[in-house]
């Protein structure tokens, strides 16, 4: 069914190389081609240093790909374009800007005023647990809620499609479970179309639609996997029979693209 | 994690103003103490080398005079200060928006630095006379370029992903600049500020020296040249007090204009 749908967004045989002194070139995506339905939550797991940052640079027009197409609602994309919001690896917080400046910063440099754009922020604080905090600082707040603040910043802008870098990555593992349910449960209320890099297979599964797999570098996708487990997805789903398959055959398929990246 | 910050925030600042002034205070007091005792029992000529306490006294008695020649210093330090002020952010600024500027230029404002200020400051007297130009001059001359530098630099500290960020959401050039690397630079300005204005008073000083109607800086020169060590040594004093006054006042300015840096700050390495 989700397949007869135009694709939020879609890339096509993507490649990107970077240039090194004394022309040297490191191909870093080598026919990146995977694609987002609307509504739909996909994740990307690869090993790291094998490009997904970049894909990410791509995707959100940050840089050019040396080749291939990119496609959002079906239309090609070039040069700059403001479709996707994100929502890089580190949580970027300015730390001379309250919380509500700070995840209305997305809306203010889009032009509109600060009065609307705080409201704007303002009125999802409660849903993303920072009732209270409006006028606090960066530095006042915990690893969790930080992260929540920098995800409200990238939501608010109500772009098309989200692109979250490793959102949790820096989280302790109790924080981590506690937001990936929490991110679960705004989800499930919302019709965001979302691409979420991880290298946390669990969380892959618990949160996505898909996941991709990427090889190590010059990336290209290995797997596609739909995860078919239906939603709201409870805790107790992560022990169950079929979740722990996905987890098998993720697991596997990464496992042997690590074991072969050692060979000469 | 929430009352550990209240506890420091309850606790850090008020007490470490006092505790960060006694140590240099004792310090200083050993030394006035120790320079007394060795003038006294040692018999030194007054002329030669005067004790804190006759410093003290002759000051005292000519306070009115030292007042007065310490106002149009104040007054050329601030002003100069302000040119260099004016002249650091525009130069920065402009360096920091086009590349081509900032090949032109940062070889020139390098190159400025060689110029030796001893030999230039009597030329400017004879160019400009004994006005208040030629202070503003040499002390804009003597304080824009750590200033510049500071910006420039702090400019350039901004995180690369902050800027790309910013970019995704669409932000161009000029709104980069005024929401992340004006306020990323205010850190690295202030530190630099502080170094400018610790060179401000030493340049007017200067350049009065070498010609002013009135001044701290002609004062000295006036009174050394009447072996009167005592009140230039009143004179220096003064000089120095000034300067710490300007020097804690850049905090208390860094306090309002950038308050959350020392939070930050404090609630990373407390
Ligand atoms: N501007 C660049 N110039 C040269 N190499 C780069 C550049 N940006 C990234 N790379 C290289 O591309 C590879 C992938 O980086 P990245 O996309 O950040 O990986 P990931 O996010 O998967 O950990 C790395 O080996 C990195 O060194
Ligand atoms: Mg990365």
């Amino acid at each position: 069914m989700a397949e007869m749908t135009t694709p939020k967004i879609e890339l096509r045989a993507i490649r990107k190389s970077f240039a090194l002194s004394r022309g040297q070139v490191r191909p870093v995506l080598d026919d990146i081609t995977f694609s987002a339905q609307p509504g739909e939550f996909v994740a990307v797991i690869g090993p790291s240093g094998c490009g997904k940052s970049t894909m990410f640079n791509i995707m959100a027009g940050l840089e050019g790909a040396s080749s291939g197409e990119l496609l959002v609602d079906g239309d090609v994309i070039t040069g700059q374009h403001e479709h996707c919001a994100y929502m890089p690896q580190k949580d970027l917080l300015f730390p001379w800007r309250s919380i509500l400046e700070n995840t209305s910063l997305g809306l203010e440099v889009a032009g509109e005023t600060k009065k609307a754009a705080r409201a704007r922020a303002a009125s999802l604080f409660a849903a993303f647990g920072l009732s209270g905090f409006e006028d606090a600082y960066p530095f006042e707040l915990s690893g969790g809620m930080r992260q929540r603040a920098a995800l409200l910043r990238t939501v608010v802008q109500g772009r098309d499609v989200l692109l979250l870098d490793e959102p949790f990555g820096a989280l302790d593992s109790l924080t981590r479970t506690d937001m990936q349910s929490w991110l679960q449960g705004v989800w499930s209320q919302n019709a965001w179309t979302a691409v979420l890099i991880t290298h946390d297979i669990r969380e892959a599964i618990y949160l996505a639609d898909r996941v991709v797999v990427l090889s190590p570098r010059p990336a290209s996708v290995r797997l596609n996997l739909t995860i078919d487990l239906p939603r709201p997805r409870g805790l107790s789903m992560t022990t169950s029979a079929e979740f722990a398959e996905y987890e098998r055959t993720l697991l596997a398929t990464l496992h042997e693209e690590t074991l072969s990246s050692r060979k000469p | 994690m929430k009352s550990s910050i209240t506890v420091k925030r309850a606790l850090a600042p008020r007490t470490t103003v006092r505790a960060a002034l006694a140590p240099p205070a004792a310090i200083l007091t050993a030394l006035v103490i120790t320079w007394q005792v060795a003038v006294t029992a040692g018999g030194v000529q007054p002329a030669i080398l005067p004790s804190p306490q006759r410093i003290l006294q002759q000051g005292w008695q000519a306070r009115a005079t030292i007042w007065e020649n310490t106002l149009p210093t104040l007054q050329e330090t601030f002003l100069g200060f302000a040119v260099s002020l004016t002249v650091a952010w525009t130069l920065a600024i402009l360096i920091d928006f086009s590349l081509g500027l900032r090949r032109a230029l940062v070889p020139l404002l390098v190159a400025s630095q060689a110029i030796p200020i001893i030999a230039i400051a009597p030329l400017m007297v004879i160019w400009f006379g004994f006005g208040m130009l030629p202070k503003v001059i040499v002390i804009a001359l003597v304080t824009f370029f750590p200033v510049t530098v500071g910006l420039i630099d702090g400019f350039n500290r901004t995180d690369r992903d902050a800027i790309n960020l910013l970019r995704s959401m669409g932000a161009n050039r000029w709104k980069q600049f005024v929401y992340v690397r004006l306020p990323s630079a205010l850190p690295s300005f202030f530190t630099a500020l502080r170094i400018g204005i610790a060179y401000a008073v030493t340049g007017a000083i200067f350049a009065e020296y070498v010609g002013a109607e009135r001044g701290l800086g002609i004062y000295m020169a006036m009174m050394k040249n009447s072996f009167r060590t005592d009140l230039v040594l009143a004179a220096v004093a003064v000089t120095a007090f000034v300067s710490v006054c300007l020097f804690l006042l850049t905090y208390v300015a860094e306090r309002a204009i950038i308050p959350w840096h020392s939070k930050e700050r404090r609630s990373r390495h407390g």
